[in-house]
């Protein structure tokens, strides 16, 4: 249930990036969550949009891209999907493999839409 | 439509204060250690009897977090060490702000080793860095074995597992091996640890782990502290 800090803080952390863009509005923010994250999709969803509403953010869209767990092998290099806690590397059968990514839980981007009244819903617009 | 890149952490705030406060430990040559359980595994029992086992001039505090009351910082004041209790009023997790600000009126010099115990919940604080040098969870033999699995999270980041409540193990179906395969799991390099809070059993290796990892700590060059 810290769902609600981290909606939080994607907001705030949305509110400071557009001081930078005077004249846009966003109108979507993009998530990495690693699936070691403990983060819960749904829960993250309903609070951002409880916390959005009836501000300058209402409408926001939240776009979530869940990274899996990846390691990369100690011994040849390549880097492959855990899957079922399963480490072995898949091309030479090694068990030593450090985590590369799977417990992110990042901000990657803001679209910015200018800021005119007409402009909502303009999504298909580049 | 404009896509603007923004590569940041989203607890970026929580973030900066913990990369203060792990400066701070450093320059001090503070030790801190972040316990994180589900509630009941025996966080607070297990820092009764290393309080009650440590020398008592041994520098150590304790901070340590509840949604309410103040009956686990009365537990461990007992034993006379520096202790706070942090009670968080609802939220489930400590943040490295609660952090901050109870270290605020202690000198950090005084102390070698900082306990945190966090909330209990085996979760949400595995978000939230305290600016701890390593994070221990506690896990006990009237769980399951499969808790790993199912709480990777918490697993995955921290260094050691502590498994309580040994004592009980001849009374309920738990097996300790099993567990300790599953958080291998999670985390391939886990350290595990068996300790009775009620006997005492696993103790010396417990306090000899602590010893241990502080020195590796105090001997690390600032730059290759690293932490998940």
């Amino acid at each position: 249930m810290h769902e609600m800090g981290i909606a939080n803080s994607i907001l705030e952390a949305v509110r400071t990036e557009m001081r930078r863009y005077p004249g846009s509005r966003p109108a979507k923010v993009g998530l990495r969550i690693g699936e070691m994250a403990a983060i819960d999709e749904a829960s993250l969803r309903f609070c951002f949009e409880a916390l959005a509403s009836g501000t300058d953010l209402a409408g926001l869209e939240l776009a979530i891209e869940v990274c899996q767990r990846r390691h990369r092998c100690c011994d040849c290099g390549s880097e492959f999907i855990v899957r079922d806690y399963d480490f072995r590397c898949p091309a030479c059968e090694s068990l030593a493999s450090d985590c590369v990514s799977g417990d992110e839980l990042e901000l990657s981007y803001v679209e910015l839409e200018d800021n005119e009244p007409s402009a909502v819903g303009a999504e298909s617009s580049e | 439509m404009n896509r603007v890149p923004l590569e940041q952490k989203v607890l970026s705030e929580n973030d900066r204060v913990a990369a203060s406060l792990r400066e701070r430990f450093r320059q001090h040559n503070v030790f801190c250690v972040n316990l994180i359980s589900s509630p009941g595994s025996g966080k607070t029992s297990l820092l009764e009897r290393t309080l009650a086992v440590l020398p008592k001039d041994a520098r150590v505090a304790v901070l340590t977090g509840d949604i309410r009351t103040e009956n686990d910082s009365a537990r461990l004041k007992r034993f006379g060490f520096p202790t706070k209790q942090i009670t968080t009023g609802g939220t489930c997790h400590l943040d490295a702000r609660m952090i901050d600000r109870h270290l605020a009126d202690w000198d950090l010099s005084d102390l070698d080793i900082l306990f945190i115990e966090n909330v209990g919940n085996l979760v949400c604080p595995s978000s939230y860095d305290l600016g701890e040098a390593a994070k221990i969870v506690v896990l006990s033999v009237t769980e399951g074995e499969d808790k790993p699995l199912k709480y990777p999270s918490i697993f995955f980041k921290a260094e050691l597992m502590i498994m309580n409540k040994t004592d009980l193990l001849p009374h309920v179906p738990f097996d300790p091996d099993l567990c300790e395969e599953n958080a291998r799991k999670v985390h391939p390099n886990m350290e595990c640890l068996r300790v009775s809070c009620l006997t005492g059993d696993g103790f010396a290796e417990w306090l000899q782990w602590l010893e241990q990892r502080r020195n590796a700590y105090l001997n690390l060059q600032p730059e290759v502290v690293s932490h998940r």
